[in-house]
This record gives C-alpha cells, sequence and structure tokens, in this order.
C-alpha cells in the first residue's frame, strides 16, 4: 500500500566504480541484483523496500478490522479482496528484497522487534466503515502520488513491483473513493461518518510524503541514484491538487481553514501538519503503535508451530523422495 | 423442472447452501491479517473471498424465490433461527489448525455435493454448482494438504491437529442428516440425499487423515440442529452481532 522514503545511507566505496555506477543510472540502465551497486545503495533499498513491504502486511490490521463489520456481501467482498492483494504486494516486495541479500525472515524479525519501521499512516485507527472508504481513496490515493514514480526506480526488481503493485493501487483508490461516496451522497448519518473520516484522515494523509526534504543531503543523494524520484513537498502538493476537487464534488470539507486556490502558483495553498505529531507517531507514540505491533508479534509467535510443522513435513517428504530414488 | 417442489422446500436448500457458506466465509474472514506466515493470510482471504461470492449466488436466488428480497436482506437482516447453515461452520475458529481441519472436513462435503449439484433438475443451482465446484476443488486441494503437513509435522503440530479432529469430528454428522426438505429436493431431482454422500466422504477423509497419520475418533455421534434451524450453537449470535451490526444499526441506508 506505500512506500514511505527513508533516507539513503552513506556508502564507502571506491570511487571509480561508484562513478561508473552513476553513470549507468544517469543512462537510465537499470541495476540488477548481481551487478555491483554501493553499500550505501544497497543498504537504502533494503530498508526502504522491507518498510514498504512491512507497511504492506501491518495494513491489513486497520482493513482487516472492518472486513467482518462490512455492511453487505459485496462490500465485504471488496475488501477482502483488497486486503489479499496487499498481503500479494508483500509478499513481491519481500522477494525484491530478498534479491539484495536480506531473507524474508530476517526483515520479519527486524519489524517484530522494532528495529525497521512501516507507514505511520497504520498507526491510526478506523472508527468507522467510511474510515475504509478514507484509506482507499486518500491513504492509497497518497501511496500511489509515491509509488508511480518509482516504477521508474533504478532498481530493477523494485520497478518491476511497483509496476505490478500500481495497478492494483489504482483499483483500490476507485473502490475506496466509490465508497466514501456512497456515504457521503447517503443519510445524514452516513455523511456524519465521512466527515468524520475526512476529519481525521486529512492530515496523517499529508504526513504519508514525510517532512520537507528541500535541504536534504540524504534526499540528494536517493535521488542520484533514482532510489528517489519526487521530492516530498513536489508530491505533497500534486496530492492536495488532486483531491481538493473530489472533496469538492463529494461535499466533504477538508479540515483546514486555510486551503485555498493560489492562482499565481497555479496550486492550492494549504496548512502543514502538525510534524511534532507526526515525530511522536514514529517514536512509537500513535494511537495503536504498540496494538500494532503486538498482533503481529502474536501473529508470529503463534504461528510457529504452523511453520515448524510444515517445514518438518516438507523434510520429511524430501527424505522419503530421496530414499525411494 | 422435472417435478415441481414448493418454493418453501427449494428456499430451505438454497439457504443450507448460502448460510454455509456465508457463514464459514465470515469465520474465516477473521483471520486476516494475523495468520502464521503470510502466504496463509494470502490463502485465507481468498477462501473467504469465494465463499462470499458463493453466498451472493445461492442467497440472491433464495431471495428471488423468497420474493424481491436481496442476498444482503437475507445475510444482514435474519435472526439466528432462522439460518440454516450446519453448526461445524459457526464454531469459533480456534488455533490455526482447527480453522484448517474445519475447512478440510467442509471442503470434502462440499466438493462432493457440488459435484452432484451440477446434474441438478434446476438449472440455476446447477450453474451455481458449476462455477463454485473450480473454486472448492481448490479449497479442498489446499486444506488436505495443509492438514497432512500438519499432520505428520511436528509432534506438536500432530498433537494439535488430532485435537482438532477430536473436537470437530461430531459436528461432521450433521453435513448428512436427511429431513422432509431433502426428501422433497431429492423427489424433485434438486439435490442428492445428503445420506448418499456419505461413502465417498468417509474414503476421501479417510485416505488424507491416514496420509496426516491422525486418528478419527470411532463415535459417530453427531451434534445437530442448524440446518433446520432448530438449535444453533451460543457462538452464531455473536457471529451475527458483528456481521450484522451497521444494517441493524441503520435501517434502510444503502452502503
Amino acid at each position: 500500500m506505500y512506500a514511505q522514503m527513508v533516507k539513503s545511507e552513506a556508502s564507502n566505496d571506491d570511487p571509480e566504480k561508484l562513478a561508473e555506477f552513476q553513470a549507468r543510472i544517469d543512462a537510465d540502465i537499470k541495476i540488477e541484483p548481481k551487478d555491483w551497486m554501493p553499500q550505501g545503495y544497497r543498504k537504502t533499498l533494503i530498508r526502504q523496500i522491507g518498510q514498504h513491504a512491512h507497511s504492506e502486511i501491518v495494513g491489513q490490521l486497520p482493513e482487516g478490522n472492518w472486513i467482518t463489520r462490512a455492511p453487505t456481501l459485496e462490500r465485504k467482498a471488496i475488501l477482502l479482496a483488497k486486503v489479499q492483494d496487499e498481503a500479494g504486494h508483500g509478499l513481491y516486495l519481500y522477494c525484491a528484497a530478498e534479491t539484495l541479500g536480506v531473507s524474508r525472515d530476517e526483515l520479519t524479525e527486524m519489524l517484530l522487534d522494532g528495529r525497521m519501521k512501516y507507514s505511520s499512516i497504520f498507526n491510526y485507527p478506523t472508527l468507522n466503515w467510511a474510515d475504509i472508504g478514507a484509506v482507499g481513496w486518500l491513504v492509497d490515493g497518497a501511496a500511489i502520488m509515491n509509488q508511480v514514480p518509482l516504477q521508474r526506480t533504478s532498481f530493477g526488481p523494485y520497478s518491476r513491483a511497483m509496476i505490478r503493485i500500481c495497478k492494483e493501487e489504482s483499483f483500490h483508490q476507485r473502490q475506496g473513493y466509490d465508497a466514501i461516496r456512497k456515504m457521503a451522497e447517503g443519510t445524514p448519518e452516513q455523511k456524519k461518518m465521512a466527515q468524520d473520516a475526512m476529519n481525521r484522515f486529512w492530515y496523517p494523509s499529508l504526513m504519508m510524503f514525510g517532512p520537507s526534504d528541500k535541504e536534504s543531503v540524504h534526499s540528494a543523494q536517493s535521488m542520484a541514484w533514482k532510489i528517489k524520484i519526487n521530492t516530498n513537498d513536489e508530491l505533497r502538493q500534486k496530492f492536495v491538487d488532486q483531491t481538493v476537487p473530489q472533496a469538492e464534488y463529494l461535499g466533504l470539507t477538508i479540515p483546514d481553514p486555510d486551503l485555498k486556490w493560489n492562482e499565481e502558483r497555479g496550486h492550492y495553498d494549504f496548512s502543514e501538519p502538525d510534524w511534532s505529531e507526526f515525530f511522536d507517531v514514529i517514536k512509537g507514540n500513535g494511537p495503536c503503535n504498540v496494538d500494532r505491533l503486538a498482533a503481529r508479534n502474536k501473529a508470529w509467535d503463534d504461528g510457529k508451530w504452523v511453520r515448524d510443522g510444515l517445514l518438518a513435513h516438507a523434510r520429511k517428504k524430501k527424505a522419503g523422495n530421496l530414499a525411494a530414488e | 423442472m422435472s417435478v415441481s417442489v414448493s418454493n418453501d422446500a427449494l428456499l430451505q436448500f438454497l439457504l443450507r447452501m448460502g448460510d454455509n457458506t456465508l457463514i464459514l466465509g465470515h469465520r474465516v474472514s477473521e483471520w486476516c491479517g494475523h495468520a502464521p506466515v503470510l502466504e496463509e493470510d494470502i490463502a485465507l482471504a481468498n477462501t473467504a473471498l469465494d465463499l462470499i461470492g458463493q453466498t451472493q449466488m445461492w442467497l440472491g436466488l433464495a431471495g428471488e424465490i423468497e420474493g424481491g428480497k436481496s442476498a444482503d436482506d437475507l445475510a444482514f437482516l435474519r435472526d439466528a433461527w432462522d439460518f440454516r447453515n450446519v453448526l461445524l461452520v459457526e464454531v469459533p475458529n480456534g488455533d490455526f489448525g482447527r480453522t484448517l481441519m474445519r475447512q478440510f472436513l467442509f471442503d470434502a462435503w462440499h466438493s462432493i455435493m457440488l459435484g452432484r449439484l451440477m446434474t441438478s433438475s434446476d438449472d440455476r443451482v446447477a450453474a451455481i454448482a458449476a462455477k463454485a465446484s473450480k473454486e472448492v476443488a481448490y479449497h479442498l486441494e489446499r486444506s488436505g494438504d495443509t492438514v497432512v503437513g500438519l499432520g505428520d509435522g511436528t509432534e506438536e503440530s500432530h498433537t494439535r491437529m488430532q485435537e482438532a479432529l477430536d473436537y470437530l469430528w461430531p459436528y461432521v454428522g450433521e453435513m448428512f442428516a436427511s429431513d422432509e426438505v431433502d426428501a422433497k429436493i431429492v423427489a424433485a431431482g434438486i439435490a442428492p440425499n445428503p445420506i448418499d454422500l456419505r461413502e465417498e466422504y468417509d474414503a476421501l477423509v479417510e485416505r488424507i487423515l491416514t496420509q496426516a497419520t491422525l486418528t478419527i475418533p470411532e463415535s459417530r455421534f453427531a451434534h445437530k440442529g442448524g440446518r433446520d434451524g432448530r438449535m444453533h450453537t451460543e457462538h452464531l449470535g455473536h457471529l451475527l452481532t458483528q456481521m450484522q451490526w451497521l444494517q441493524r444499526a441503520y435501517p434502510g441506508a444503502k452502503w
């Protein structure tokens, strides 16, 4: 569902090889797993792809929270299909990360013990049914802004995973918009749910692009490596410009009194989110951080006997086949 | 249709099929995000999705027959006593082993039943069965493989799977119970007599459970009361409380 950009790692590599590597990137030649790459490039990608994969996995929880309460069979089916797609995205992304020399189990352990992050947006709760629409429309909408450029990212497996993921995400966004539209056009109680979802998800969605990075040295390196294509501010502006007319169409109020069209810039002016809240959530103090991580840890711990059992059976079968040969 | 059958008997039959898939689909969907491994999250969501899709077909047809009702009306606006699913599908998930054992015991019946329904005298029933049977063939393959893998895995996984089988076995017999509704449906050529599926079922289940190194309990005692609505478990009410909440709290709203 979401790629949150990470800061690039420092490199300490042979300058000649680095120059050659940079020349390939500048010529838009994809880097493949067996090619030489700077340590910093590898580490940055592992963190970014791993974090993206973790986000898909943890992202199942806020949406799964409503699967058993979906109001119609069709909505339940759509939500199930969406969550299934997201688990599938997690799978391709872990595979892409594995090509860089880190196993899925290692990445999972780093998620579970808090060494790796997932997108902070999933530390917010889904409190009413319209939240499921808002997650599709706003959260997936913001994610797509980040991910569409990543289809052109320099690392081949990541770029290819992103092409497939983006197709499905666009579909999710349309479904989310359709779900919230139905409510915005519905009974007064449904409109209230839709507005409530808008109020709670607007600023966290803007935070998904990360703080302003105009001056960031790390971002400059990631952009040179084409791991990152646009600045956070460019993408955030694009998201606001796209979303405001959609909200107007729905008759929902964006919770920002200073939001207005700026004729001169050709863009909407808008208020920055509360960045102290953003850093608090990253530190682990969001409304759901503890519960989300506890749920993932519980699933992993409770499932140990299953993984062990299936592995033991596979080994027995293999031994049996060898003996029969 | 070769022999006419009362709408009521046909309706009861359709509710039995659709309520099984609805309630089991709901139970399986409870796993979302909590499975032991990512592939299982995907597979469980996929199974739940298939079952909900089948529910839309079975309850959609039931609603038509009842006259102007939708599948959603039937799923979200009936109380527990009107549900016609077997008790097996409403028991709580328990651990992953119990969930997969329940799935296997149901899939085995479901695949045999759908195979027979493909030649139903009612074309609408035959069409739903044809579509569903492809999905269920895959469900059975997967749940059967998992039951074998865990039964014949480690000592712990073996013990857990045997416990799951012991707990669930008394709920198996209800899938083969017959009553007056069945007699009418059988006479009209719509569906087989449930008891006639038992031999094939026992052979299939025994083959898989033997590979899984598990022991089938000797007792043939069967808990009943779901498929005729006489007496559900205490669990169904809680499931409906959750599933039906939005429709009940905001009557008439469109979602």
